[in-house]
């Protein structure tokens, strides 16, 4: 059976989720191994959210923001940006590859922006393989 | 001898004897000590032997001091036979406690770790490349050596644990206060960490603005205003992340707190916790105008695991060094 | 948890939307077994009336104390749900919506039985948050019903205006002796010529006798603290040394006094005495004594002025008098500056007599200007034959001066072209223009209109040199549309000036705690969609303080911010979203971390030594307890604790 990644979005309600529901809305279809969570805004994800998740048996969190200039609380995305950036930092010295977890700016306009991300976050991950922790079935 | 005297034990695993040290550094309160209770077994101190510990009945042992994390089958193998005969078990200090400095070997292999110390150090030769071995053969006679385990574990990972006194090594007055609340019976709720609740910014006397940081440095680098939060000069200190107790005795000292006193009572990884609130606040000038210069600063800050898990990369979420594709152990 | 929670999922059909892709009633059958799930049922509508209903009956025969409404997005149906279940008592906010309709089945139509699983997951995760969420009643607050107005120019007065005549009282503040702004400067505005002064004066007049307004001139607010709705200000009133009602501006004084000196209203084209009114029709219509420049109010000095007045209106026992006031909204239309001379190395700016900036050549066009609304060139009193104007003039130059475009010029530069052509029909106007913006109404037609009926040469290009040569002031530039060097000996230069912040903005943004754009403009809320807020709560922008613009933007600006003062003025509580943050004291030392984070000033370390947050400010973001590093700081229905466990449901083994 083909390795089906597990994959965690933390999607903000005012961008990134509006954009995950145009994508709806539109009939963008994309695969579904990100599971979304939403959340007021990217700057409540904190990198404990995402290293959990990822300890948990995720093989990618994907994290998504309005973009910069952009966020509803005018500066949340911007801490996620910088949490992001060291996290994978981090997570390189772990041993564990960055690539699994992904930062992406999507507006509430950006529908195909969103179904794109998750497809080409999804190959990209099934390319890596199982994640560190990986419960997914393989 | 009075009536109904206490029996003490200590111990040290994987540790470097400081917190055997600290226990000595009581003083002249180690004489009230010994008014209370007898040593009824420590290694580094009296001349015990594991035939005597074997040798005790269940919960014969009314208190022991357990130093060092779980790194050999040895060390394993005393702390389940201590937690037996103990009626409390104490982790003290920070390796107990948190697996603390060895636990940093956890980033590496059993191999790679061997072939550092046994020949890759300045000071090793090692020509004919020995290493230790579980067990050798000679003129008929096998010597076993304890057994090297894959990563260090903190001692609440392998036994249950009645308290834990904390610091790198414990601070004498905590000591002091631990042991005086036994005297009194007077202890809290057990697993509890017998320290301050909060982080060590509540003792910490620095004044702090909250402004950009403009850059990071490293104390040595700098010339550290004694008044202002180090944070806020650009110092990584832990202090924010690391539970209080301690009287903030390095920031008052004009040096940034390690964490050698572990997470606060709610935060679970002390490392990733400090790494997410040094990114938070990180912020070089206006917030927004600056985004990829702050993005290659941290990305390229030195040893991040060894800065922001110095003691605590044991209990981190992730434990140590992980490889890709889904065999790492989960729990 | 006192009450072991009884959650009730609802699987919405959505005719084929989602009964098309996911298995509905597999879905309604697999939920029942999980974790505090005490009933599931599916509907082909739930949002329709037999649909509520059905989750109504649900909540009160089972007892149920959260709901999960599996269907589309919350932007469509939460408020409709949450609506139902506050009929039959249930808080709202214990009922949440499983987006299971545009990210799930909407987009993998194709993929078998994955979207039924998805949508498994994502149910099972909001029934972890929902069974941890706390109910909630919005957050009220008593507010004050004074509205402070900062400046006293065009802006300042529409809003003024407009939240007086909603029946709200109205302190305006304005530092200058007069209201009016630089409006009161212009001579006539583009693109319709109307006088400036004639459709200023009466807006002038209406906010003075206003029973609403009371209008503080010649005054400063000193100090402002609080938060929305409940700012307390000190204002000083500085000493006029004149009584208002007492003067009948007769202008005796004005004729005694010994003393001359710079005019400001005429830009320095003029001089004015010690005692004065900036024009004839300012408001207060009163004289003001300029102590700078005053022998010193003094009678053994000099008394010329007290001695000349009829009225007795003169006092030079004076001083400054502190008002203090509490306010529930504040308007800050504190306006604009021109770029300084100083900065200003090009052009001959400040060093020639004969290159003027445009607010000198508005006063030099206008009837009540020191030049009578001829044009003269200052040197020498000359009607200028050949003016060349330059526009940009510290706009748009990253490299130099300041990056953005003033957005005015190129419109007021056209008009001032044009008023001078109909003056001195003989003389020859050039325009040096990088390229002519005219986005408003009427615009372009105006500027069309100019180059064409008004034989203003515009030339695409920048001057490269400016210097004076005998009694000219002798232009090099560039025309890059002809392809070559052009140079014009001009009898007077007007530079198109850079307009920038006014003086005090720093000082205003610091008092009021408001963020300045890299500009230092103040900064607004979000730059499309609070155009008019500040992130500070209950204060709000008017004019070019935000940002350049031209009469009509602010006063559209003006009305918007006394639209938001009135909104909040007009409600009895200030009601706010409870979804806000929370402080465990317990947890809590101190350490200030999350001060920085909040965009909203929301957060403080109380005497107590801990967090506080201010729940009318706090907009529960959460970034705040996502950075606290003991957190203590959590957001309400939005714990870690639900994070995780909305983690693990959908992760799950």
């Amino acid at each position: 059976m083909e390795f089906e990644p597990k994959l965690v979005g933390f999607l903000c309600k005012w961008c990134s989720s509006a954009g995950a529901d145009l994508a709806g809305v539109s009939r963008k279809s994309y695969p579904p191994n990100l599971v979304p969570i939403t959340v007021n805004c990217s700057g409540r994800i904190d990198v404990n959210h995402i290293v959990r998740a990822l300890k948990d048996g995720a093989d990618g969190v994907l994290v998504s923001g309005c973009h910069p200039g952009d966020c509803h609380y005018t500066s949340g995305n911007y801490k996620t940006w910088r949490r992001v950036a060291l996290l994978k930092h981090v997570l390189e010295d772990f041993g564990m590859n960055p690539d699994r977890v992904r930062l992406e700016w999507v507006s509430a306009t950006e529908g195909e922006k969103f179904a794109r991300t998750v497809e080409e976050f999804t190959d990209e991950i099934k390319e890596l393989g199982p994640g560190p922790f990986s419960n997914a079935k393989e | 001898m009075p009536k109904n005297k206490k029996k003490i034990g200590a111990y040290w695993a994987s540790s470097c004897g400081g917190c055997d040290v600290a226990l000595l550094g009581l003083h002249e309160k180690i004489l009230d000590l010994l008014d209370f209770a007898d040593i009824a077994f420590w290694p580094a101190a009296t001349d015990f032997k594991y035939e005597d510990l074997k040798g005790y009945g269940k919960n014969e042992l009314d208190l022991t001091f357990f130093n060092g994390g779980i790194r050999t089958t040895e060390n394993e193998e005393i702390a389940e036979l201590l937690r037996e005969k103990s009626e409390l078990l104490v982790a003290y200090g920070t390796c107990a406690h948190q697996g603390g400095i060895p636990g940093l070997a956890n980033m590496s292999e059993e191999v790679d770790l061997f072939d550092t110390v046994y020949k890759g150090t300045p000071t090793s030769t090692n020509p004919e490349n020995i290493f230790p071995q579980e067990s050798t053969k000679k003129d008929g006679q096998t010597l076993n050596l304890p057994g090297l385990q894959e990563r260090v574990r903190s001692l609440d990972r392998v036994v249950d644990v009645d308290y834990t006194v904390p610091g790198c090594p414990p601070p004498p007055d905590l000591t002091e206060d631990f042991l005086d609340l036994l005297v009194k019976g007077a202890l809290p709720e057990k697993g509890s960490v017998v320290a301050g609740t909060k982080s060590v910014c509540d003792e910490c006397s620095r004044e702090w603005n909250r402004e950009t940081i403009d850059e990071l440095v490293r104390p040595q680098e700098t010339e550290i205003d004694p008044d202002k939060c180090l944070l806020d000069q650009g110092i990584i200190c832990m202090g924010p992340v690391t539970r209080s107790g301690c009287d903030g005795s390095c920031p008052e000292a004009n040096m940034p707190c390690k964490g050698c006193f572990g997470p606060p009572p709610e935060v679970e990884d002390q490392g990733t916790e400090m790494l997410n609130s040094l990114a938070s606040v990180l912020q070089l000038g206006e917030e927004g105008q600056a985004l990829e210069q702050e993005k290659e600063l941290l990305s390229d800050l030195p040893d991040p695991i060894g800065t922001f898990y110095t003691f605590s990369l044991s209990n981190s979420i992730l434990g140590g060094k992980v490889s890709e594709g889904g065999e790492n152990d989960r729990t | 948890m006192a009450i072991k929670p009884r959650i009730g999922v609802f699987i919405c059909h959505c005719g084929e939307n989602i009964a098309g892709t996911v298995d509905v009633s597999g879905l309604a059958e697999d939920i029942i077994g999980y974790d505090n799930v005490a009933f599931s049922t599916d509907y082909e509508y739930m949002c329709s009336d037999p649909g509520q209903n059905k989750i109504k009956e649900a909540i009160e025969e089972e007892n149920l104390t959260g709901v999960v409404v599996a269907a589309c997005s919350p932007s469509m149906h939460e408020e409709t749900f949450r609506g139902a279940v506050e009929d039959v008592g249930l808080n709202r906010y214990q009922c949440e919506i499983a987006n299971i309709r545009e990210q799930c089945s909407w987009v993998h139509g194709e993929d078998g039985d994955k979207p039924t699983e998805k949508a498994l997951k994502i149910i099972k995760g909001v029934v972890e948050k929902v069974k941890r969420n706390v109910s909630m009643e919005p957050v009220e607050r008593e507010h004050a019903d004074k509205c402070l107005v900062i400046g006293g120019g065009i802006a300042g007065i529409q809003a003024a205006l407009d939240v007086a005549e909603a029946g709200n009282e109205v302190i305006l503040v304005e530092k200058e002796p007069t209201i009016g702004g630089h409006m009161a400067q212009l001579s006539e505005t583009f693109p319709t010529l109307d006088c400036s002064q004639c459709i200023l004066t009466p807006k002038m007049v209406e906010l003075n006798q206003h029973p609403n307004i009371e209008l503080l001139a010649y005054s400063e607010v000193k100090e402002i603290s609080g938060y929305v709705g409940n700012y307390s200000a000190q204002i000083e009133r500085k000493p006029t040394y004149v009584d208002t009602d007492a003067c009948n501006l007769c202008g005796d004084c004005e004729d005694v006094c010994p003393v001359e000196v710079t005019d400001e209203f005429n830009q320095g084209l003029d001089t004015r005495k010690a005692i004065n009114i900036p024009f004839s029709q300012a408001i207060p219509s009163s004289y003001t004594l300029d102590t700078d420049a005053c022998l010193g109010l003094n009678p053994l000095r000099c008394s010329e002025c007290a001695e000349a007045c009829d009225a007795d209106a003169i006092d030079f026992d004076q001083s400054s008098e502190y008002v203090e006031e509490e306010f529930g909204a504040v308007i800050v239309a504190t306006g604009y500056d021109l770029y300084p001379k100083e900065e200003m190395g090009e052009y001959g700016y400040g060093k020639y007599e004969d290159v003027v900036d445009g607010l000198q050549f508005e006063r030099m066009l206008s009837a009540t200007g020191p030049t009578g609304g001829v044009v003269r060139r200052p040197s020498d009193g000359k009607i200028p034959e050949n003016v060349v104007f330059i526009q940009c003039s510290g706009s748009r130059d990253p490299e130099n001066h300041n990056s953005y475009c003033s957005k005015i010029c190129c419109m007021y530069t056209a008009k001032h072209a044009k008023l001078y052509k109909e003056t001195v029909p003989d003389g020859n106007a050039y325009v040096f223009y990088i390229d002519i913006r005219a986005g408003g109404k009427d615009y372009e037609e105006f500027i069309q209109d100019v180059q064409e009926e008004d034989r203003v040469l515009y030339l695409k290009g920048k001057v490269s040199k400016l210097k004076r040569v005998d009694e000219k002031m002798r232009v090099w530039g560039l025309d890059e549309i002809a392809g070559e060097r052009v140079e014009i000996d001009a009898d007077l230069v007007v530079l198109a000036q850079s307009i920038v912040p006014s003086k005090g903005t720093d000082e205003t943004s610091k008092k009021l705690n408001l963020n300045l754009g890299a500009n230092g403009f103040f900064k607004e809320a979000h730059p499309k969609l609070r155009p008019v807020e500040s992130l500070t709560g209950g204060v709000f922008f008017a004019g070019t303080g935000q940002g350049p613009k031209d009469i009509p933007d602010s006063v559209s600006q003006g009305s918007g911010a006394a639209a938001k003062a009135i909104d909040l003025l007009s409600k009895p509580t200030l009601s706010h979203d409870p979804q806000v943050v929370e402080i465990d004291e317990d947890l809590c030392s101190g350490c200030g971390l999350c001060v920085g984070q909040c965009p909203y000033d929301a957060l403080e370390i109380n005497s107590r030594g801990v967090a506080e947050v201010n729940e009318i400010l706090c907009e529960g973001c959460g970034t705040c307890a996502s950075g606290c590093p003991t957190n203590a700081l959590s957001l309400r229905n939005l714990t870690d604790e639900q994070l995780t466990e909305m983690i693990h449901a959908h992760i799950g083994d």
